[in-house]
C-alpha cells in the first residue's frame, strides 16, 4: 500500500528533475550572475551588486517600454485576425477543420529566421506589395513599410499568429452550437448572443492565446533586427548585445530579470481582471 | 611546376550562389550564437582568470609534429573540396579535420573562452578570427601560442609588406592573416543618379532613409571617425566621442534606414537602401554570382582594412603541424588557389599575377571569371587605394566597455 502512494511521485520524479535541472539552476544561476561585478578579462565577483539592476533599467528604460508596446500591440493584432479565423474554423469549418489547422501551422514547418526574411523581401520597397501598390497609383512612390515600427509589429503578429488562434479555437470547438440557438430563440441579437454567449466561453481560449502571443514577442529580436530601423531595438537585441558583444554578463542578466519581472507582473494583473478562476480554468485544460 | 588542380564544372562563385542561402559568409549563423554562449556560460559558471603570457621557447620546447590537426575556419572559406588542404596532407603527410565553426567573433570567443580559461583543449589546433576585440581580448589573457617564425619561411618571403608587423599583433607575435576585406561604401547605380566617392555622401539628406550603416561598433565608429577627418588606428576617447555625435545626427536626419549586422547586400540590390556601408568581398562575390552592378568604392576620406588571422590556442594539441599549414598556405600558388575560391584580399601580392596567368590558361566561363578575379580592385587593391586604408583602433580590453556603449547607443535606439 505504501509502495502505491509512491507511484505517482516516482512517475513525477523525471519531470521535477528536468525542470530543477534545466530550469531552476540555470535560473538561479543568473540571478546570482546579475549581482556580480568584473568584467571577463578579471572574472566576475559575486558583490551583490543591485546597481547592474538600476544602471540596467537607468540605460535601457526606452527599449525595455517598446518591447512592451510592441509585444502588446502584436498581441492585439493577432487577437483582431485570430479570434475571427478561430470562430470561422471552428463553427464553419465543417469536416474540413484540420485541413484548415494544418494551414495555419503550416508556416511554422518553416525556420523562424527564414520566414522573417521572407517578409522583408516582402515589405521591401518595390516588393511584390508595395511595388504593385505604388504601379497601380494607390500607393505614393515614396511608401515605405519595412524598417519601421509596423513592420516588426506585423512581423511579430505573423509569426506568433498561431499561438493565439489555436487556444480560442479549443475552447470554441468544445461549446455547444445550442448554445447559441438558445440565445436566438430569447430574441437575442447577433451582437448580444456574441457579447453574452460566446465571449465568455471563449475568454479562457483568449487568455491563453494572449499569454502566448505577448511573452514571447515582447521578448524577441529577430524582428527588430530583420524588420526594424532606426529606434526600433528591442530588450532581446539588448540582450544579445551586451551577452555576445560586450560579455557584460551581469548587466545581460539584469535585463532579462527586469522583463522577466515586468511580464510576470502583468500577466497577474491579466489575470485579476480577467479573474483567476480563468486562469484556473484554463490551465486545468 | 604549375599546379593544375581539378576545377568544378561551375565557376566557384556561382557554384556558392546556387548551394548557398543568401545570407553572407560573416555571420550566416549569428542568430545561433546567443545558445552556444548561453551554453558556455552554464559549463563554466564565470570564469575569466588572467593567465601569464606564454613564453615562446618555454612553449615550442619538446613539441613535435604530431601528423593530425584540428582546423576551426569561417564558411565558405575553403572550397568545399577542400582542395588546399588535401594539397597539404599530399606534401606533408599530415590529416586535417577542418570545421567551419566560426560563425560570428562575439560567439566563438564565448565558447572557447571558459574551455581555455581552464587550461582545457578547445577542439582546435587552429583557428581565424578577425583582428578585433576578441583578438585583444585573446592575447591579453594570455590564450595565443606565441608563433615560432623560424618555421614560417614563407610567410616572411611571400606576405606583402601591409600585413606584416600589424598594430593589433606587433611582430605577428601570435598571427599572420588569412583574407582580408575593405570596409567601404556599395552604392546602387540603378537608384543613385551620381558618382559617390567620399564618406560625406553618407550624411547627404538627398539620401534620406536610404542609407544603410553597421550595426559593429568597430566599423561604425571607423566611418564617423573618417567622416571628421580622425585616422581611426590613431584615435582615442574624444575623437570616439565626436564620432558618435556625428554619427547620431546622421541619424536623427533621418538619413539612416537601417544598421545592419551584416545583411545589406539585399536591401541594396532591391532599392530598399541606395547606398551602405559594405565588405568588399560580398560585394564582388553578388556581382560575380548574380549579374548586378553594384559600385565599391574606397572613399577619399580612406576606408579601412580588416584581416582575418591564423593563430593557434595555448591548449592545441599539434601546434607544430598548425605552424606547417600556416607556412603552406603562405605558397603563392596555394594563396592563388584559396583567393580564386573566397574572392577576398590574400596577404600574398603574388596571387594577382599567378591568378592572371590561369586565366590565360583558361577558357570560357571560367577564364571570364579568372580575369574577373584578378583585374578586381577589390580584392587587388591599387596602390592609390591601400594608402587610403587604415587599421582598426586597436583597444585594450579595459576601453572596449567605454567604446561599445558609445556607439552601440547610436545603432541600438
Amino acid at each position: 500500500m505504501v509502495k502505491r502512494k509512491l507511484v505517482p511521485y516516482l512517475l513525477a520524479l523525471p519531470g521535477w528533475s528536468w525542470l530543477a535541472l534545466f530550469f531552476v539552476a540555470p535560473i538561479a544561476g543568473m540571478l546570482a550572475l546579475s549581482l556580480t561585478t568584473g568584467d571577463v578579462i578579471t572574472g566576475f565577483r559575486q558583490t551583490f551588486h543591485v546597481a547592474n539592476y538600476v544602471d540596467a533599467i537607468a540605460t535601457y528604460w526606452e527599449q525595455i517600454s517598446r518591447s512592451l508596446l510592441y509585444g502588446g500591440s502584436a498581441t492585439v493584432v493577432c487577437l483582431l485576425l485570430g479570434f475571427p479565423m478561430a470562430y470561422w474554423i471552428a463553427f464553419r469549418g465543417g469536416k474540413h477543420k484540420s485541413t484548415y489547422l494544418l494551414l495555419i501551422l503550416l508556416p511554422f514547418f518553416v525556420s523562424f529566421v527564414l520566414r522573417t526574411i521572407s517578409w522583408k523581401f516582402t515589405l521591401s520597397d518595390n516588393g511584390v506589395v508595395l511595388g504593385t501598390l505604388k504601379s497601380i497609383g494607390l500607393a505614393p512612390d515614396d511608401l515605405a513599410v519595412l524598417n519601421s515600427a509596423p513592420a516588426v509589429v506585423l512581423g511579430l503578429a505573423y509569426n506568433f499568429l498561431p499561438f493565439m488562434v489555436l487556444p480560442i479555437y479549443a475552447v470554441l470547438e468544445r461549446m455547444d452550437p445550442r448554445l447559441v440557438e438558445a440565445a436566438y430563440d430569447l430574441y437575442a441579437t447577433r451582437t448580444q448572443a456574441f457579447l453574452r454567449v460566446i465571449l465568455p466561453i471563449a475568454l479562457p481560449g483568449v487568455f491563453a492565446g494572449g499569454l502566448m502571443t505577448f511573452i514571447p514577442t515582447s521578448a524577441d529580436y529577430v524582428n527588430a533586427s530583420v524588420l526594424g530601423g532606426t529606434h526600433n531595438t528591442m530588450v532581446g537585441n539588448i540582450i544579445r548585445t551586451e551577452y555576445l558583444v560586450n560579455n557584460a554578463y551581469p548587466t545581460a542578466a539584469a535585463i532579462t530579470f527586469t522583463l522577466m519581472g515586468l511580464l510576470l507582473l502583468g500577466i497577474f494583473s491579466y489575470a485579476r481582471a480577467l479573474g483567476t478562476e480563468r486562469v484556473m480554468e484554463v490551465q486545468a485544460r | 611546376m604549375r599546379d593544375h588542380h581539378p576545377r568544378p564544372a561551375l565557376p566557384p562563385a556561382l557554384h556558392r550562389g546556387m548551394t548557398q542561402a543568401r545570407l553572407s559568409r560573416r555571420g550566416m549563423l549569428q542568430l545561433s550564437g546567443l545558445a552556444a554562449a548561453g551554453f558556455a556560460l552554464s559549463a563554466c559558471g564565470i570564469g575569466g582568470q588572467k593567465s601569464e603570457a606564454v613564453d615562446a621557447e618555454d612553449f615550442w620546447a619538446g613539441k613535435e609534429e604530431t601528423g593530425h590537426l584540428r582546423f576551426a575556419n569561417w564558411p565558405l572559406y575553403m572550397d568545399s573540396e577542400r582542395t588546399q588542404l588535401k594539397k597539404f596532407t599530399e606534401a606533408t603527410g599530415i590529416t586535417v579535420d577542418y570545421k567551419e565553426d566560426v560563425q560570428e567573433n562575439a560567439s566563438f570567443f564565448g565558447k572557447i573562452q571558459p574551455r581555455l580559461a581552464n587550461g582545457d583543449s578547445i577542439g582546435y589546433d587552429m583557428m581565424v578570427l578577425t583582428n578585433g576585440m576578441e583578438l585583444a581580448k585573446l592575447i591579453a589573457l594570455g590564450y595565443l601560442a606565441p608563433l615560432d617564425h623560424a618555421r614560417l619561411p614563407n610567410f616572411a618571403e611571400h606576405a606583402g609588406e601591409l600585413y606584416k608587423d600589424p598594430d593589433y599583433d606587433p611582430g605577428n607575435t601570435y598571427t599572420v592573416p588569412y583574407a582580408s576585406g575593405i570596409t567601404g561604401i556599395a552604392y546602387n547605380p540603378d537608384f543613385v543618379d551620381r558618382e559617390i566617392t567620399s564618406i560625406a555622401d553618407l550624411w547627404d539628406p538627398a539620401f534620406e532613409g536610404k542609407v544603410g550603416m553597421f550595426a559593429d561598433p568597430q566599423e561604425i565608429a571607423n566611418f564617423g571617425l573618417l567622416r571628421n577627418g580622425v585616422n581611426p588606428a590613431e584615435s582615442g576617447m574624444s575623437d570616439w566621442e565626436e564620432a558618435a555625435d556625428a554619427l547620431r545626427e546622421q541619424r536623427e536626419a533621418g538619413i539612416v534606414r537601417a544598421y545592419y549586422e551584416q545583411d545589406f547586400i539585399q536591401p541594396l540590390t532591391n532599392g530598399d537602401i541606395w547606398m551602405a556601408m559594405a565588405w568588399s568581398g560580398d560585394i564582388f562575390q553578388q556581382n560575380a554570382e548574380e549579374g548586378t552592378n553594384l559600385q565599391f568604392v574606397v572613399p577619399t576620406e580612406g576606408a579601412t582594412l580588416w584581416t582575418d588571422l591564423m593563430m593557434i590556442p595555448v591548449t592545441s594539441e599539434a601546434p607544430v603541424d598548425a605552424l606547417e599549414l600556416m607556412n603552406f598556405l603562405y605558397r603563392p600558388q596555394i594563396a592563388a588557389g584559396l583567393t580564386e575560391y573566397i574572392g577576398y584580399v590574400p596577404p600574398v601580392p603574388e596571387t594577382q599575377r599567378l591568378l592572371r596567368e590561369r586565366a590565360e590558361d583558361a577558357s570560357g566561363d571560367d577564364r571570364e571569371y579568372l580575369e574577373e578575379l584578378s583585374a578586381s580592385p577589390l580584392v587587388f587593391p591599387s596602390d592609390a587605394d591601400y594608402d587610403k586604408l587604415h587599421s582598426y583602433v586597436t583597444l585594450a580590453p579595459e576601453e572596449q566597455e567605454d567604446f561599445n556603449s558609445l556607439f552601440q547607443a547610436v545603432t541600438q535606439s
